[in-house]
């Protein structure tokens, strides 16, 4: 059912790269290496994660399905912390990114996977891996952009936060503003996503299922789980995630500590 | 009655300073640009970390949470700082028109939209936003740094009523020395993170001081 690619097919895409780092080149957008460097790690990292996949589903065994989950959770850690342009110092940078998306992705990709699906055993590879992949890639967006507007808006709102507590009110009113608009900034994406879904865009799990030959409405139903599954990872996620980090811009004096924050060099 | 009293109190290159502050009294700092009087005032408000204990009426500031203490020591920053879009949204409690009077400001003054108020204006409703708290210990930092001789005299006569009926202790950081020969009981210099008292001598170069450039709250007229 499936046509396969050749590698001139791929070659041909790849085409497509190297014109548009041409462009870049020739308008001077400074963007075309990296662009290249990306292109090249796409190519890398989803052959080995192909290899892997097929190796993991060969030998479908737990405890190497939850090895796999377990990295794929602490890249998604890194990748949160990275993407900060105001990180916390120490093990929070790396750990709250992570752990809100252990309780939130892990929690929800585990719920579907024995409530919904329900497969034997529920740990298959061939779903649980792709699923907790789609829900934590997301998850990892939401919760960078949260955690990104929280420490932004700390640091420029540094005076207003200050009067607030001179004036006596506890840390929780004084960043409750903040709080907010850093949670809704990380869950305006997937909101928007599935406001969009269908009519403007076609999601892309859906359309790989209809490209190998899955039923339209089959896809579609697959799809609708997916999206409900991102939609709770992320918004949890991002609660989560941003309600810890606004606790932690206070210490137990209540005072503001903007210097747990480190700009990074990027 | 509230005796502030601060013991070996340190925060970065300010300090050690022991100060008691009585009831009803009214302390003024000066100092040169960057010599601490803001960090000063920062850490006996406890929003910086520091060394030493600041005590209120027996009652130190770590055996309380942090804005209980705040309550009652209360900083009155130089620059107000607002978060909500009118000026009645910073005063959960409401605020008497007798004292918006006494400040030269309408009644109607909390329903103002705080983006088109005037520096001058800000300054004197930040400080009643505090003083509605009614704190027992006023941490002022160039209370009247924006205000025109007529506002400053009020302030002034305001925060001096303020002390007597509540017996309020005042910390004032001033640029002023007149000021400070006006409002102060006791006068200090912070030299090299030290306090250094000012003797009554000292003032009488006050004829010959040069008075301090205002800036002329001009937005109250275009109001």
């Amino acid at each position: 059912m499936v046509i396969e690619l050749s590698v001139l097919d791929l070659t041909l895409a790849a085409l497509l790269i190297l014109a548009l780092a041409g462009v870049s080149l020739r308008l001077g957008l400074g963007i075309g290496q990296r662009l290249v460097v990306s292109a090249a790690r796409t190519t890398i990292q989803l052959l080995l994660i192909g290899l892997v996949l097929k190796l993991l589903f060969d030998n479908a065994h737990f405890l190497w399905v939850a090895a796999m989950a377990a990295v794929m959770i602490t890249a998604a850690g890194r990748e949160v912390m990275a993407r900060q342009k105001r990180r916390f110092v120490g093990w929070w940078g790396f750990g709250l990114g992570t752990l809100s998306m252990f309780v939130s992705s892990f929690t929800v990709s585990v719920l579907a996977l024995l409530v919904v699906i329900s497969n034997t055993p529920w740990y298959a590879p061939q779903y649980a891996i792709p699923l907790l992949g789609m829900v934590l890639g997301n998850t990892m967006n939401g919760i960078a952009l949260g955690l990104d507007r929280l420490t932004h808006e700390a640091s420029a709102r540094r005076a207003v936060l200050e009067a607030r507590l001179a004036l006596g009110q506890d840390w929780d009113e004084t960043i409750a503003d903040t709080r907010r608009e850093a949670i809704r900034v990380g869950m305006i994406p997937i909101i928007n996503a599935m406001a969009a879904a269908g009519i403007v865009s076609l999601p892309g799990m859906m359309t790989g299922q209809i490209l190998a030959g899955t039923p339209p409405v089959e896809a579609v139903k697959y799809q609708i789980l997916v999206m409900f599954l991102i939609a709770g990872g992320t918004g949890f996620g991002t609660v989560v995630a941003v309600s810890l980090g606004a606790r932690r811009l206070f210490d137990e004096r209540q005072r503001l500590r903007l210097d747990r924050l480190r700009t990074s060099a990027d | 009655m509230p005796t502030l009293s601060l013991h070996q109190l340190r925060t970065r290159h300010v300090g050690p300073i022991d100060l008691d502050i009585a009831a009803g009294e009214c302390v003024c700092i000066r100092g040169a640009s960057g010599s601490g009087k803001s960090l000063l005032l920062r850490a006996i408000a406890d929003l910086d970390s520091h060394a030493g204990a600041a005590v209120l009426d027996g009652r130190a500031c770590a055996s309380m949470p942090g804005p209980a203490w705040r309550r009652q020591v209360a900083l009155v920053m130089a620059e107000g700082q607002w978060w909500a879009d009118s000026v009645g949204e910073h005063f959960p409690g409401g605020c008497t028109p007798a004292s918006l009077d006494r400040l030269g400001l309408p009644a109607d003054a909390l329903g103002w939209q705080v983006a088109r108020c005037s520096t001058g204006e800000r300054q004197r409703l930040a400080l009643l936003r505090t003083l509605m708290q009614q704190p027992a210990v006023l941490l002022l930092d160039e209370p009247t740094g924006n205000l025109d001789e007529d506002s400053t005299a009020r302030v002034e006569s305001l925060l001096g009523d303020y002390r007597r009926e509540h017996a309020a202790a005042l910390l004032w950081v001033s640029h002023d020395p007149r000021q400070a020969a006006r409002v102060a009981q006791r006068r200090f210099m912070l030299e090299d993170g030290r306090l250094v008292e000012e003797g009554e001598e000292e003032d009488g170069g006050e004829s010959t001081s040069v008075s301090r450039a205002r800036c002329p709250d001009a937005g109250d007229a275009a109001w």
